[in-house]
């Protein structure tokens, strides 16, 4: 055994003494298996935006979602990718996990793709109008059965930017938490994580496992997928529960269940109204040059 | 009589912006909710900072100990969590910060009171908690409500409300240390500075931002030639650094640099407020976005709804020939 094989074996047999023990069954199957890592992350189908021309829709509470692509939210692309490159690492498991309609299984399919041994999906009619606290309760009574060292989602969702399921899970379960993580570092039963503050500046805390760690952009190089992979995938089973399998009552989720009520949408209203330069490419370049002679820039 | 907390957000002994500005909003919030202003100051050796926060608020509620000398969400919840069942504050104010969204989610469930964060606006109307909010990268905002409670936490906005200095004389108040267990979960390391050297932005007369709109990696060259055609420095938005493009020295936004150059050219950004953060204040904005709907219109002075790729190449063009030379 090489010196670097040896130091992972030690790390994951620390990692293991730091076990949460959920239940029997599963810890049998913990021993049985020897030591690995069993990730979890928390993932969402959501619409890409950042490109595309959004309008708010008919109800005025919520954005008209026709012509937009859906895709897995960027930040929890992220975390996927950290925790498959810690499964290859380190080995053990990944599963994803997602509270979402039927169409989100195409974000499920992905993280099956990118190297997800199991999917789920939570899914249920009532679960319309949930907040991200109304979410991250429905991910707790899901996770909460599983065994985990780690549980591995984005630091915000594109759509709405709550930025709080994480820590929120992290609460419910018991675990301890680390938010905006732009470096992770395994061992000795303890995850070491660089923290993004702002303006350049991070700082490195530790935390012990299990735990809640939300990932920020720019973390890793998430992989592109083959299209074999993606194949391979459709294959694979999406294993899906409804409020009726968790231990949740109605009141729970949805708008009953959450913090935040959305009563209406509407235009940001303008800081500082820009002047539209119009006309073919060449007459705006010319305008444009212009203005920025006029400023003695050229 | 109730009141409204401020946590007073600090690093490396000095209380950051976000605190006043919270400070400013906290104190309209008081005033109609006739409600008393209190800064919550947790820290070691803090007391300088605390008569500083006395100048703002009715009243500092200081907490000193060496568990708090840096910001470690665990000691801070508890510590919290402890001032907040005490007090039994209104609403509890905090930076949506990096400090803050690793804080307030957990001690909100905690405590069982719900939790608006990344507030830009709010208010109360007939003791029910507004807030504005925004989503998808800022293309639109939201008012929404706040669950009904005894006591509300918020997560507020950087630089979404200007700080004022108040003819307050506080009092600064001492409260004991409340926990008697350890930090067992959670522990600080160490502050990690960005890499000295690089290129440093701030100093351009002149940057070309770039965004997203680029698509591609081999796409970088053509707004790279229309930097230097002006003598100006690339810079960028996150995504461009999240994908490894360029260097995070060259980042505008929180998480990178401020920047306040004589013109900003921002070419294929959408203006999500992390970017907008760090360019609003340059002397000249001018923006290309296929989006005409793309905030950064609303913080320029110039927009043009055009691709960038159809704009840059004549741009380039004229700008040489106006400085007399052949591309």
């Amino acid at each position: 055994m090489s010196e670097l094989e040896n130091k992972v074996s030690k790390d994951y047999m620390e990692l293991g003494k730091n076990r949460r023990k959920t239940n029997n069954a599963k810890q049998k199957s913990v021993l049985r298996r020897k030591e690995s890592l069993d990730i979890i992350v928390c993932v969402k189908h959501v619409p890409e935006t950042a490109e595309a021309e959004i309008k708010i829709g008919a109800t005025g509470k919520a954005i008209e979602k026709t012509g937009l692509v859906f895709d897995i939210n960027e930040w929890d692309d992220y975390a996927l990718e950290e925790a498959v490159r810690f499964k290859e690492k380190l080995g053990g498991t990944v599963t994803a996990i997602t509270v979402g309609l039927e169409d989100a299984d195409g974000t499920l399919r992905k993280c099956l793709a990118r190297g997800a041994d199991k999917a789920i999906r939570v899914t249920d009619a009532k679960f319309e109008g949930s907040d991200s606290y109304a979410i991250a309760r429905i991910l707790h009574s899901v996770v909460k059965g599983l065994h985990f060292d780690l549980v591995l989602t984005g630091a915000l969702a594109g759509d709405d930017g709550y930025t709080m399921v994480g820590p929120i899970l992290a609460e419910m379960l018991g675990v301890s938490h680390a938010t905006m993580v732009k470096k992770i570092e395994l061992g000795n039963g303890v995850a070491k994580a660089n923290r993004e503050l702002e303006g350049g500046l991070e700082e490195i805390i530790e935390v012990k496992l299990p735990a809640v760690l939300t990932v920020q952009t720019g973390i890793n190089e998430p992989r592109y997928v083959s299209i074999l992979g993606i194949r391979k995938a459709m294959k694979k089973e999406i294993e899906t529960l409804s409020l009726a399998d968790t231990n949740l009552s109605e009141n729970d989720v949805g708008e009953a269940g959450s913090w935040i009520k959305i009563e209406q949408m509407f235009v940001p209203p303008v800081e500082k109204q820009a002047e539209f330069i119009k006309g073919n490419p060449e007459e705006i370049a010319t305008k444009i040059a212009e203005i920025i002679k006029s400023r003695g820039l050229i | 009589m109730t009141e409204i907390f401020v946590l007073a957000e600090h690093r490396q002994g000095q209380i950051r912006d976000i605190t006043f500005e919270m400070l400013t909003k906290g104190r309209e919030l008081a005033e109609k909710t006739n409600s008393d202003l209190t800064a919550v100051l947790l820290g070691k050796e803090v007391k300088e900072q605390a008569k500083a926060l006395s100048e703002y608020a009715k009243k500092v509620l200081l907490v000193e100990d060496a568990k708090l000398e840096n910001f470690n969400s665990e000691a801070y919840q508890k510590v919290l969590a402890s001032l907040i069942k005490k007090h039994k504050p209104l609403l509890t104010m905090i930076g949506h910060t990096s400090f803050g969204v690793d804080l307030a989610p957990s001690l909100a469930t905690a405590l069982k009171l719900p939790l608006g964060t990344d507030c830009i606006d709010l208010g109360f109307e007939e003791k029910t908690l507004f807030i504005t909010r925004q989503m998808y990268g800022g293309k639109v905002n939201v008012k929404a409500t706040v669950r009904k409670s005894e006591g509300y936490i918020v997560t507020v906005r950087q630089a979404a409300f200007e700080a004022q200095k108040p003819a307050a004389n506080g009092e600064v108040v001492e409260e004991p240390f409340p926990l008697t267990e350890e930090i067992t979960k959670k522990r600080f390391i160490e502050y990690v500075l960005p890499p000295p050297g690089g290129i440093d932005i701030t100093a351009a007369d002149v940057l070309v931002g770039v965004g997203r709109g680029i698509k591609d990696e081999s796409n970088m060259p053509v707004v790279e030639e229309l930097a230097k055609s002006l003598g100006g420095v690339l810079a960028c938005s996150r995504p461009i650094v999240d994908k490894g493009w360029l260097s995070n020295d060259r980042q505008v936004g929180s998480s990178g640099k401020t920047v306040k150059p004589k013109a900003y050219i921002a070419l294929g950004i959408s203006g999500a407020f992390q970017h907008v953060l760090g360019m609003k204040n340059s002397d000249l904005i001018i923006a290309v976005n296929k989006d005409p709907n793309a905030p950064i219109f609303s913080f320029s002075d110039y927009g043009v709804v055009e691709d960038l790729f159809k704009i840059v190449p004549p741009l380039k063009s004229k700008i040489y020939e106006l400085r007399g030379r052949k591309a």
